[in-house]
Protein backbone atom coordinates (compact mmCIF):
# COMPACT_ATOMS: atom_id res chain seq x y z
CA UNK A 1 0.00 0.00 0.00
CA UNK A 2 1.33 3.68 -0.68
CA UNK A 3 -0.21 6.76 0.18
CA UNK A 4 0.54 9.43 -1.84
CA UNK A 5 0.26 12.65 0.55
CA UNK A 6 -0.56 13.69 3.86
CA UNK A 7 -3.77 15.11 2.73
CA UNK A 8 -4.58 11.65 1.50
CA UNK A 9 -3.45 9.89 4.65
CA UNK A 10 -5.26 12.06 7.20
CA UNK A 11 -8.51 11.98 5.12
CA UNK A 12 -8.74 8.25 5.40
CA UNK A 13 -7.53 8.61 9.34
CA UNK A 14 -10.32 10.71 9.21
CA UNK A 15 -12.76 8.55 7.76
CA UNK A 16 -11.71 6.13 10.10
CA UNK A 17 -10.77 4.07 6.62
CA UNK A 18 -7.67 3.36 8.49
CA UNK A 19 -6.52 3.09 11.86
CA UNK A 20 -3.02 5.02 13.95
CA UNK A 21 -2.09 1.11 14.44
CA UNK A 22 -2.37 -0.13 10.61
CA UNK A 23 -0.49 3.13 9.41
CA UNK A 24 2.37 2.24 12.01
CA UNK A 25 2.14 -1.47 10.58
CA UNK A 26 2.36 -0.93 6.60
CA UNK A 27 5.22 1.45 7.28
CA UNK A 28 7.48 -1.05 9.66
CA UNK A 29 6.47 -3.78 7.13
CA UNK A 30 7.98 -1.49 4.59
CA UNK A 31 11.23 0.01 6.31
CA UNK A 32 11.81 -4.12 7.26
CA UNK A 33 11.71 -4.77 3.26
CA UNK A 34 14.39 -2.21 2.48
CA UNK A 35 16.99 -2.81 5.48
CA UNK A 36 19.62 -3.47 2.99
CA UNK A 37 19.55 -0.16 1.83
CA UNK A 38 20.69 1.14 5.13
CA UNK A 39 18.33 4.27 5.65
CA UNK A 40 17.98 4.08 9.35
CA UNK A 41 20.75 4.19 11.81
CA UNK A 42 17.77 3.51 14.65
CA UNK A 43 14.97 1.74 14.09
CA UNK A 44 12.79 -0.71 16.56
CA UNK A 45 9.19 -1.48 16.34
CA UNK A 46 8.42 -1.13 20.07
CA UNK A 47 9.40 2.29 19.97
CA UNK A 48 7.07 3.06 17.18
CA UNK A 49 4.05 1.01 18.93
CA UNK A 50 4.36 3.33 22.16
CA UNK A 51 3.67 6.08 20.09
CA UNK A 52 0.67 4.69 18.79
CA UNK A 53 -1.01 4.22 22.26
CA UNK A 54 -0.11 7.99 22.67
CA UNK A 55 -1.48 9.07 19.04
CA UNK A 56 -4.74 7.11 19.41
CA UNK A 57 -5.85 9.42 22.09
CA UNK A 58 -5.09 13.07 20.73
CA UNK A 59 -7.90 14.80 18.29
CA UNK A 60 -8.04 14.41 14.72
CA UNK A 61 -7.71 18.04 14.85
CA UNK A 62 -4.08 17.62 15.07
CA UNK A 63 -2.52 18.32 11.25
CA UNK A 64 0.18 15.58 11.20
CA UNK A 65 -2.00 12.99 13.41
CA UNK A 66 -0.50 9.40 12.20
CA UNK A 67 1.65 10.84 9.60
CA UNK A 68 5.03 8.72 9.62
CA UNK A 69 7.83 10.73 9.88
CA UNK A 70 11.99 9.79 9.67
CA UNK A 71 14.39 12.21 11.71
CA UNK A 72 17.79 12.58 10.30
CA UNK A 73 19.79 11.14 13.53
CA UNK A 74 21.23 14.66 13.95
CA UNK A 75 17.91 16.29 15.76
CA UNK A 76 17.99 15.20 19.54
CA UNK A 77 15.25 13.21 20.88
CA UNK A 78 14.22 11.70 24.12
CA UNK A 79 12.80 8.43 23.36
CA UNK A 80 14.69 7.34 20.35
CA UNK A 81 19.01 7.71 21.11
CA UNK A 82 21.00 10.33 18.30
CA UNK A 83 24.14 9.74 17.34
CA UNK A 84 25.16 12.22 14.38
CA UNK A 85 26.30 9.55 12.46
CA UNK A 86 29.48 9.28 14.34
CA UNK A 87 31.16 6.58 16.77
CA UNK A 88 32.06 9.61 19.48
CA UNK A 89 27.70 9.75 20.02
CA UNK A 90 27.34 6.10 19.73
CA UNK A 91 25.57 5.60 23.13
CA UNK A 92 24.22 8.90 23.02
CA UNK A 93 20.83 9.12 24.69
CA UNK A 94 19.52 12.84 24.53
CA UNK A 95 17.40 13.47 27.60
CA UNK A 96 15.75 16.31 25.86
CA UNK A 97 13.80 16.46 22.68
CA UNK A 98 15.16 19.38 19.47
CA UNK A 99 12.60 22.16 18.89
CA UNK A 100 11.76 20.60 15.67
CA UNK A 101 10.88 17.70 16.50
CA UNK A 102 9.03 18.50 19.55
CA UNK A 103 6.98 20.95 17.00
CA UNK A 104 6.15 17.90 14.79
CA UNK A 105 5.57 15.65 17.81
CA UNK A 106 2.81 18.25 19.49
CA UNK A 107 1.02 17.76 15.89
CA UNK A 108 0.65 13.65 16.49
CA UNK A 109 3.26 12.57 13.83
CA UNK A 110 4.74 9.45 14.37
CA UNK A 111 8.76 8.87 14.06
CA UNK A 112 9.28 5.89 12.23
CA UNK A 113 13.10 5.95 13.14
CA UNK A 114 16.41 7.92 12.72
CA UNK A 115 18.28 8.41 9.43
CA UNK A 116 22.18 8.21 8.38
CA UNK A 117 23.77 11.31 7.61
CA UNK A 118 26.95 11.78 6.95
CA UNK A 119 29.35 11.87 10.25
CA UNK A 120 28.01 15.36 11.83
CA UNK A 121 26.54 16.20 8.42
CA UNK A 122 29.97 16.83 6.88
CA UNK A 123 29.67 15.02 3.07
CA UNK A 124 27.80 15.26 0.37
CA UNK A 125 26.95 11.28 -0.08
CA UNK A 126 26.24 9.49 2.99
CA UNK A 127 29.59 8.12 3.00
CA UNK A 128 31.15 9.17 6.08
CA UNK A 129 28.90 7.51 8.05
CA UNK A 130 30.25 5.73 10.91
CA UNK A 131 27.43 3.38 10.36
CA UNK A 132 27.77 2.83 6.94
CA UNK A 133 26.89 3.92 3.47
CA UNK A 134 23.21 4.25 2.51
CA UNK A 135 22.27 3.53 -0.76
CA UNK A 136 19.82 4.94 -2.99
CA UNK A 137 16.64 3.36 -3.63
CA UNK A 138 16.66 4.39 -7.17
CA UNK A 139 20.04 2.25 -7.79
CA UNK A 140 19.74 -1.04 -9.71
CA UNK A 141 20.76 -4.29 -8.64
CA UNK A 142 24.03 -4.55 -8.53
CA UNK A 143 25.39 -1.25 -8.54
CA UNK A 144 24.79 1.38 -6.07
CA UNK A 145 23.90 4.71 -6.19
CA UNK A 146 24.93 7.62 -3.34
CA UNK A 147 21.61 8.78 -2.17
CA UNK A 148 23.48 12.48 -1.87
CA UNK A 149 24.41 14.09 1.42
CA UNK A 150 24.71 15.15 4.22
CA UNK A 151 20.56 14.17 4.70
CA UNK A 152 20.90 11.35 2.59
CA UNK A 153 18.89 8.87 4.69
CA UNK A 154 16.29 11.40 5.28
CA UNK A 155 15.95 11.52 1.04
CA UNK A 156 16.16 7.74 0.47
CA UNK A 157 13.29 7.20 3.13
CA UNK A 158 11.24 9.28 1.55
CA UNK A 159 12.23 7.99 -2.09
CA UNK A 160 11.75 4.59 -0.69
CA UNK A 161 8.13 5.27 0.80
CA UNK A 162 9.41 4.55 4.34
CA UNK A 163 7.88 7.96 5.36
CA UNK A 164 5.74 10.93 4.02
CA UNK A 165 8.24 13.20 5.55
CA UNK A 166 11.89 13.60 7.07
CA UNK A 167 13.80 15.59 8.38
CA UNK A 168 17.27 17.09 7.39
CA UNK A 169 19.46 19.83 8.41
CA UNK A 170 21.12 21.85 5.10
CA UNK A 171 24.59 24.23 5.73
CA UNK A 172 25.91 23.79 2.49
CA UNK A 173 23.03 21.95 0.58
CA UNK A 174 22.91 18.68 2.63
CA UNK A 175 19.23 18.93 2.34
CA UNK A 176 18.61 20.28 -1.83
CA UNK A 177 21.50 17.88 -2.99
CA UNK A 178 20.17 14.88 -1.32
CA UNK A 179 16.67 15.40 -2.73
CA UNK A 180 17.74 16.11 -6.33
CA UNK A 181 20.22 12.63 -6.16
CA UNK A 182 16.83 10.77 -4.71
CA UNK A 183 13.90 12.82 -6.54
CA UNK A 184 12.17 13.91 -4.23
CA UNK A 185 11.04 17.47 -2.78
CA UNK A 186 13.47 19.14 -0.34
CA UNK A 187 13.65 22.87 1.29
CA UNK A 188 16.16 24.68 3.06
CA UNK A 189 13.98 27.42 4.32
CA UNK A 190 15.55 30.86 5.49
CA UNK A 191 17.89 30.72 8.70
CA UNK A 192 16.40 31.42 11.75
CA UNK A 193 13.00 30.20 10.67
CA UNK A 194 13.23 26.92 12.33
CA UNK A 195 15.15 26.78 15.70
CA UNK A 196 18.51 25.23 16.12
CA UNK A 197 17.98 23.74 19.61
CA UNK A 198 18.49 20.20 19.61
CA UNK A 199 20.26 19.85 16.62
CA UNK A 200 24.08 18.41 17.07
CA UNK A 201 25.73 21.61 15.78
CA UNK A 202 28.31 21.62 12.49
CA UNK A 203 28.27 25.45 11.49
CA UNK A 204 26.32 27.69 13.52
CA UNK A 205 25.74 30.68 11.22
CA UNK A 206 24.50 28.08 7.87
CA UNK A 207 23.35 24.96 9.68
CA UNK A 208 19.75 25.01 9.28
CA UNK A 209 16.41 22.63 9.82
CA UNK A 210 14.08 21.79 6.73
CA UNK A 211 12.50 18.68 4.94
CA UNK A 212 12.16 16.14 2.30
CA UNK A 213 8.91 15.12 1.18
CA UNK A 214 6.96 13.65 -2.16
CA UNK A 215 5.53 16.59 -3.13
CA UNK A 216 5.44 20.77 -2.81
CA UNK A 217 2.22 20.79 -0.87
CA UNK A 218 3.49 18.43 1.66
CA UNK A 219 6.54 20.15 2.13
CA UNK A 220 4.63 23.42 2.90
CA UNK A 221 2.28 21.36 5.51
CA UNK A 222 5.52 20.36 7.63
CA UNK A 223 7.59 23.27 6.82
CA UNK A 224 4.48 25.23 8.80
CA UNK A 225 4.17 22.89 11.84
CA UNK A 226 8.72 22.88 12.09
CA UNK A 227 8.74 26.48 12.05
CA UNK A 228 8.28 29.14 14.30
CA UNK A 229 10.12 31.48 17.52
CA UNK A 230 12.34 29.97 20.47
CA UNK A 231 13.71 31.33 23.18
CA UNK A 232 16.60 28.94 23.45
CA UNK A 233 18.26 29.73 19.91
CA UNK A 234 19.39 33.54 20.23
CA UNK A 235 19.30 33.20 16.15
CA UNK A 236 15.74 32.16 16.04
CA UNK A 237 13.76 34.67 13.81
CA UNK A 238 10.58 36.19 15.61
CA UNK A 239 7.90 36.04 12.56
CA UNK A 240 4.89 35.13 11.48
CA UNK A 241 4.86 31.72 10.29
CA UNK A 242 2.18 32.07 7.34
CA UNK A 243 -0.27 28.68 6.14
CA UNK A 244 1.83 27.60 3.33
CA UNK A 245 -0.49 25.68 2.40
CA UNK A 246 -3.44 27.09 1.93
CA UNK A 247 -2.10 30.07 0.26
CA UNK A 248 -0.43 28.02 -2.25
CA UNK A 249 -0.88 29.74 -5.53
CA UNK A 250 -0.56 28.48 -9.26
CA UNK A 251 -0.90 31.75 -10.49
CA UNK A 252 2.96 33.23 -11.81
CA UNK A 253 1.55 35.86 -14.05
CA UNK A 254 4.16 39.01 -13.86
CA UNK A 255 6.16 37.08 -11.49
CA UNK A 256 10.08 37.53 -12.48
CA UNK A 257 11.98 34.89 -12.56
CA UNK A 258 16.24 35.73 -12.39
CA UNK A 259 18.35 33.68 -14.06
CA UNK A 260 21.93 34.06 -12.83
CA UNK A 261 24.69 33.89 -15.52
CA UNK A 262 27.10 32.35 -13.08
CA UNK A 263 25.48 29.12 -12.76
CA UNK A 264 26.75 28.49 -16.20
CA UNK A 265 29.37 26.15 -15.61
CA UNK A 266 32.41 24.78 -17.70
CA UNK A 267 32.05 20.63 -17.53
CA UNK A 268 28.58 20.87 -16.42
CA UNK A 269 26.43 17.91 -18.65
CA UNK A 270 24.30 19.54 -21.01
CA UNK A 271 21.24 17.20 -19.56
CA UNK A 272 21.61 19.60 -17.01
CA UNK A 273 21.28 22.83 -18.55
CA UNK A 274 19.05 21.42 -20.80
CA UNK A 275 16.31 20.70 -17.69
CA UNK A 276 17.55 24.71 -17.03
CA UNK A 277 16.15 25.38 -19.99
CA UNK A 278 13.08 23.74 -20.22
CA UNK A 279 11.81 24.72 -16.12
CA UNK A 280 12.79 28.23 -17.50
CA UNK A 281 10.67 28.11 -20.72
CA UNK A 282 7.81 26.35 -18.71
CA UNK A 283 7.50 29.53 -16.18
CA UNK A 284 7.42 31.74 -18.95
CA UNK A 285 4.48 30.14 -20.77
CA UNK A 286 2.89 30.12 -16.90
CA UNK A 287 3.15 33.86 -17.37
CA UNK A 288 6.30 34.52 -15.50
CA UNK A 289 8.74 37.09 -16.77
CA UNK A 290 12.73 35.69 -17.44
CA UNK A 291 15.22 38.29 -16.10
CA UNK A 292 18.90 37.64 -16.83
CA UNK A 293 21.17 38.62 -13.68
CA UNK A 294 24.35 38.37 -12.26
CA UNK A 295 25.66 36.95 -9.03
CA UNK A 296 29.49 38.09 -9.88
CA UNK A 297 30.69 36.45 -6.49
CA UNK A 298 29.28 33.15 -6.99
CA UNK A 299 32.64 31.81 -7.90
CA UNK A 300 33.89 32.47 -4.57
CA UNK A 301 31.28 30.98 -2.54
CA UNK A 302 32.74 27.36 -2.26
CA UNK A 303 36.10 28.90 -1.09
CA UNK A 304 33.97 30.90 1.57
CA UNK A 305 32.30 28.23 2.73
CA UNK A 306 35.02 25.98 3.20
CA UNK A 307 37.12 28.27 5.05
CA UNK A 308 33.63 29.33 7.41
CA UNK A 309 31.95 26.09 8.11
CA UNK A 310 35.91 24.07 8.87
CA UNK A 311 35.57 27.33 11.64
CA UNK A 312 32.63 26.74 13.43
CA UNK A 313 32.90 23.03 13.02
CA UNK A 314 36.02 23.23 14.70
CA UNK A 315 34.72 25.36 17.46
CA UNK A 316 31.61 23.35 17.79
CA UNK A 317 33.35 19.98 17.93
CA UNK A 318 35.82 20.88 20.91
CA UNK A 319 32.68 19.99 23.09
CA UNK A 320 33.34 16.45 22.47
CA UNK A 321 35.99 15.61 24.94
CA UNK A 322 34.76 12.42 26.32
CA UNK A 323 34.40 13.92 29.45
CA UNK A 324 30.30 15.09 29.78
CA UNK A 325 28.90 12.86 26.96
CA UNK A 326 29.60 10.08 24.11
CA UNK A 327 32.80 7.71 23.88
CA UNK A 328 36.04 8.27 26.06
CA UNK A 329 39.02 6.42 25.21
CA UNK A 330 40.12 3.96 27.79
CA UNK A 331 43.42 3.60 29.61
CA UNK A 332 44.53 7.71 29.18
CA UNK A 333 47.26 8.38 30.88
CA UNK A 334 46.17 11.87 31.80
CA UNK A 335 42.91 13.78 31.36
CA UNK A 336 45.30 15.43 28.26
CA UNK A 337 45.79 11.81 26.82
CA UNK A 338 42.50 11.38 27.48
CA UNK A 339 40.83 14.14 25.10
CA UNK A 340 43.43 13.32 22.32
CA UNK A 341 42.55 9.25 22.19
CA UNK A 342 39.06 9.57 22.94
CA UNK A 343 38.58 12.52 19.73
CA UNK A 344 41.57 10.56 17.44
CA UNK A 345 39.35 6.96 17.77
CA UNK A 346 36.00 9.07 17.57
CA UNK A 347 36.14 11.32 14.77
CA UNK A 348 36.06 10.08 11.32
CA UNK A 349 38.72 11.07 8.78
CA UNK A 350 36.22 13.75 7.35
CA UNK A 351 35.56 15.31 10.72
CA UNK A 352 39.28 14.98 11.59
CA UNK A 353 40.35 17.10 8.55
CA UNK A 354 37.81 19.80 8.95
CA UNK A 355 38.68 20.49 12.47
CA UNK A 356 42.01 20.57 11.69
CA UNK A 357 41.53 23.08 8.87
CA UNK A 358 39.17 24.93 11.44
CA UNK A 359 42.16 25.08 13.68
CA UNK A 360 44.37 26.21 11.34
CA UNK A 361 42.44 29.13 9.81
CA UNK A 362 41.11 30.50 13.69
CA UNK A 363 44.57 29.86 15.38
CA UNK A 364 47.13 33.11 15.67
CA UNK A 365 48.54 35.04 12.80
CA UNK A 366 46.13 33.32 10.14
CA UNK A 367 43.00 34.60 11.37
CA UNK A 368 42.63 37.54 9.24
CA UNK A 369 44.33 35.78 6.65
CA UNK A 370 41.61 33.38 6.25
CA UNK A 371 38.71 33.68 8.37
CA UNK A 372 38.08 37.53 8.40
CA UNK A 373 38.50 37.32 4.87
CA UNK A 374 35.97 35.03 4.16
CA UNK A 375 33.36 36.55 6.15
CA UNK A 376 34.46 39.50 4.26
CA UNK A 377 33.32 38.09 0.66
CA UNK A 378 30.57 36.40 2.53
CA UNK A 379 28.97 40.30 2.70
CA UNK A 380 29.99 40.68 -0.90
CA UNK A 381 27.84 37.63 -1.64
CA UNK A 382 25.16 37.89 0.28
CA UNK A 383 24.90 41.94 -0.76
CA UNK A 384 24.81 40.12 -4.60
CA UNK A 385 21.82 38.52 -3.65
CA UNK A 386 20.42 41.93 -2.01
CA UNK A 387 21.15 43.41 -5.12
CA UNK A 388 19.70 40.72 -7.67
CA UNK A 389 15.97 40.63 -5.33
CA UNK A 390 15.36 44.21 -6.33
CA UNK A 391 15.18 43.00 -9.95
CA UNK A 392 13.63 39.77 -9.51
CA UNK A 393 10.98 37.94 -7.33
CA UNK A 394 12.80 34.26 -7.79
CA UNK A 395 16.24 32.53 -8.82
CA UNK A 396 15.95 29.90 -10.76
CA UNK A 397 18.99 27.63 -10.73
CA UNK A 398 20.07 23.65 -10.99
CA UNK A 399 20.34 22.13 -7.82
CA UNK A 400 23.04 20.24 -8.08
CA UNK A 401 26.37 19.44 -10.94
CA UNK A 402 25.30 15.90 -11.65
CA UNK A 403 22.52 13.10 -11.10
CA UNK A 404 23.39 10.64 -8.41
CA UNK A 405 26.60 9.04 -8.42
CA UNK A 406 28.28 5.45 -8.41
CA UNK A 407 28.84 5.02 -4.55
CA UNK A 408 32.02 3.41 -5.05
CA UNK A 409 33.16 6.26 -6.96
CA UNK A 410 36.57 7.06 -5.59
CA UNK A 411 36.52 10.08 -3.17
CA UNK A 412 39.88 10.40 -2.77
CA UNK A 413 39.98 14.16 -4.08
CA UNK A 414 38.18 16.35 -1.47
CA UNK A 415 38.26 19.60 -3.94
CA UNK A 416 36.46 17.23 -6.26
CA UNK A 417 33.47 16.35 -3.47
CA UNK A 418 33.18 19.94 -2.48
CA UNK A 419 31.86 20.53 -6.15
CA UNK A 420 28.40 18.50 -5.54
CA UNK A 421 27.57 21.96 -3.66
CA UNK A 422 28.53 24.68 -6.06
CA UNK A 423 24.65 25.77 -6.71
CA UNK A 424 23.71 25.76 -3.14
CA UNK A 425 26.31 27.15 -1.52
CA UNK A 426 25.84 30.22 -2.41
CA UNK A 427 22.12 30.73 -1.30
CA UNK A 428 23.15 28.69 2.45
CA UNK A 429 26.19 31.82 2.64
CA UNK A 430 23.04 34.61 2.48
CA UNK A 431 20.91 32.56 4.63
CA UNK A 432 18.04 32.70 1.77
CA UNK A 433 15.41 29.63 1.11
CA UNK A 434 15.94 27.37 -0.91
CA UNK A 435 13.73 24.72 -2.25
CA UNK A 436 14.69 21.45 -4.86
CA UNK A 437 12.32 19.60 -6.82
CA UNK A 438 12.48 16.72 -9.17
CA UNK A 439 12.51 17.97 -12.95
CA UNK A 440 13.31 15.78 -15.19
CA UNK A 441 15.75 12.96 -15.86
CA UNK A 442 18.94 12.19 -17.07
CA UNK A 443 19.77 9.65 -19.95
CA UNK A 444 19.68 6.79 -17.61
CA UNK A 445 16.86 7.24 -16.38
CA UNK A 446 17.87 9.21 -12.90
CA UNK A 447 16.03 12.44 -11.59
CA UNK A 448 17.13 15.31 -11.69
CA UNK A 449 16.32 18.92 -9.74
CA UNK A 450 15.76 22.19 -10.30
CA UNK A 451 16.84 24.76 -7.64
CA UNK A 452 14.19 27.79 -6.80
CA UNK A 453 15.64 30.79 -4.48
CA UNK A 454 13.99 33.98 -3.04
CA UNK A 455 14.76 36.46 -0.41
CA UNK A 456 14.60 35.95 3.46
CA UNK A 457 11.30 34.87 4.86
CA UNK A 458 9.36 34.06 1.09
CA UNK A 459 8.97 30.57 1.46
CA UNK A 460 5.48 31.40 0.16
CA UNK A 461 6.63 32.38 -3.46
CA UNK A 462 8.92 29.61 -3.33
CA UNK A 463 6.25 27.11 -2.65
CA UNK A 464 4.19 28.63 -5.32
CA UNK A 465 6.26 28.84 -7.95
CA UNK A 466 7.83 25.00 -7.26
CA UNK A 467 3.99 23.82 -6.70
CA UNK A 468 3.53 24.90 -10.53
CA UNK A 469 6.88 23.65 -11.93
CA UNK A 470 5.56 20.02 -9.82
CA UNK A 471 2.45 20.42 -12.39
CA UNK A 472 4.44 19.80 -15.16
CA UNK A 473 5.20 16.08 -14.60
CA UNK A 474 1.67 15.01 -12.86
CA UNK B 1 53.14 24.27 0.34
CA UNK B 2 51.57 26.32 3.60
CA UNK B 3 52.12 23.33 6.02
CA UNK B 4 55.04 21.27 6.87
CA UNK B 5 54.82 18.30 9.01
CA UNK B 6 55.96 20.19 12.00
CA UNK B 7 52.45 23.13 11.77
CA UNK B 8 50.31 19.77 10.90
CA UNK B 9 51.08 18.37 14.13
CA UNK B 10 50.91 21.21 16.16
CA UNK B 11 47.18 22.24 14.53
CA UNK B 12 46.60 18.79 15.76
CA UNK B 13 47.45 19.33 19.24
CA UNK B 14 45.75 22.50 19.71
CA UNK B 15 42.17 20.42 18.08
CA UNK B 16 43.34 17.26 20.50
CA UNK B 17 43.18 14.83 18.00
CA UNK B 18 46.27 12.26 18.01
CA UNK B 19 47.07 11.66 14.22
CA UNK B 20 49.62 8.80 13.66
CA UNK B 21 52.31 9.52 11.18
CA UNK B 22 50.22 8.21 8.21
CA UNK B 23 47.15 10.32 9.10
CA UNK B 24 50.04 13.73 9.46
CA UNK B 25 51.22 12.91 6.11
CA UNK B 26 47.21 12.32 4.26
CA UNK B 27 46.42 15.19 6.12
CA UNK B 28 49.38 17.31 4.95
CA UNK B 29 48.32 16.95 1.59
CA UNK B 30 44.79 17.18 1.63
CA UNK B 31 44.43 20.53 3.93
CA UNK B 32 47.29 21.99 1.40
CA UNK B 33 45.62 21.31 -1.43
CA UNK B 34 42.48 22.90 0.08
CA UNK B 35 44.40 25.81 1.35
CA UNK B 36 46.03 26.45 -1.66
CA UNK B 37 42.33 26.59 -3.26
CA UNK B 38 41.09 28.95 -1.44
CA UNK B 39 43.49 31.14 -2.13
CA UNK B 40 41.44 32.50 -4.88
CA UNK B 41 39.51 34.76 -2.17
CA UNK B 42 42.82 37.10 -2.51
CA UNK B 43 41.74 37.98 -6.19
CA UNK B 44 38.39 40.01 -4.16
CA UNK B 45 39.36 43.50 -3.33
CA UNK B 46 37.35 43.38 0.30
CA UNK B 47 38.76 47.09 1.08
CA UNK B 48 36.06 48.43 3.54
CA UNK B 49 33.68 45.71 3.65
CA UNK B 50 32.51 44.73 6.86
CA UNK B 51 32.51 41.09 7.74
CA UNK B 52 29.06 39.00 7.63
CA UNK B 53 29.22 37.66 11.31
CA UNK B 54 25.02 37.50 12.02
CA UNK B 55 23.13 36.28 8.91
CA UNK B 56 19.53 36.62 10.80
CA UNK B 57 17.49 39.43 8.79
CA UNK B 58 14.99 39.52 11.53
CA UNK B 59 16.04 42.16 14.49
CA UNK B 60 16.87 39.46 17.18
CA UNK B 61 14.76 39.12 20.41
CA UNK B 62 16.26 39.56 23.37
CA UNK B 63 14.97 37.82 26.92
CA UNK B 64 14.54 38.59 30.16
CA UNK B 65 17.58 38.10 32.38
CA UNK B 66 15.38 36.08 35.02
CA UNK B 67 16.83 33.23 37.50
CA UNK B 68 15.35 29.65 36.51
CA UNK B 69 15.77 27.29 39.27
CA UNK B 70 15.91 23.80 37.78
CA UNK B 71 18.40 20.95 38.76
CA UNK B 72 18.89 19.00 35.97
CA UNK B 73 21.99 17.69 37.36
CA UNK B 74 20.72 14.16 37.10
CA UNK B 75 19.86 14.30 33.67
CA UNK B 76 23.11 16.59 33.02
CA UNK B 77 25.42 13.50 34.12
CA UNK B 78 23.30 10.60 32.60
CA UNK B 79 25.49 10.61 29.68
CA UNK B 80 28.69 10.68 30.89
CA UNK B 81 31.62 7.61 30.41
CA UNK B 82 32.19 8.23 34.56
CA UNK B 83 30.73 10.13 37.41
CA UNK B 84 31.47 10.09 40.76
CA UNK B 85 28.95 11.86 43.29
CA UNK B 86 27.44 13.90 41.36
CA UNK B 87 30.08 15.19 39.26
CA UNK B 88 32.05 14.33 35.79
CA UNK B 89 34.74 12.01 36.85
CA UNK B 90 38.32 12.23 34.72
CA UNK B 91 41.71 10.89 34.69
CA UNK B 92 43.88 12.01 38.01
CA UNK B 93 45.42 15.82 37.23
CA UNK B 94 47.10 16.41 40.21
CA UNK B 95 49.14 14.03 41.92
Amino acid sequence: MEFQSISQLKLLLDDNKISVKEIAQTYIKKIKEKKDLNIFIYFNEDKIYDQVKLIEKISNDNSLKGIPIAVKDLFCTKNMPTTAGSKILENFNPTYESFVTQKLINQGSMFVGKTNLDEFAMGSATNTSYFGDTINPLSNEGSPLAPGGSSGGSAAAVAADLCLGATGTDTGGSIRQPASFCGVVGIKPTYGICSRWGIAAFASSLDQAGIFSKNVTDASILLKEMAGHDLRDSTSSNVKIPNFSENLNIDLKGKKIGIPKEYTIDGISDEINEVWEQAIKSLEQKGAIIEHISLPHTKYALPTYYIIAPAEASSNLARYDGVKYGHRAENAKSLDDMYELTRSEGFGKEVKRRILIGTYVLSAGYYDAYYLKAQKVRKLIADDFVKAFKECDLILTPTAPSAAFPLNEKQDDPIKMYLNDVFTVPASLAGIPGISIPYGKDKNGLPLGIQLLSKHFNEQEIFNAAFALEKDYE
Amino acid sequence: MKLNTNTINKIAKLARIRLSEKEADEFLKDINSILDWVEQLNEVNTDNVEPLTNISSSALTKRRDENQDINSSDEILQNSPDKLEGYFAVPKVVE
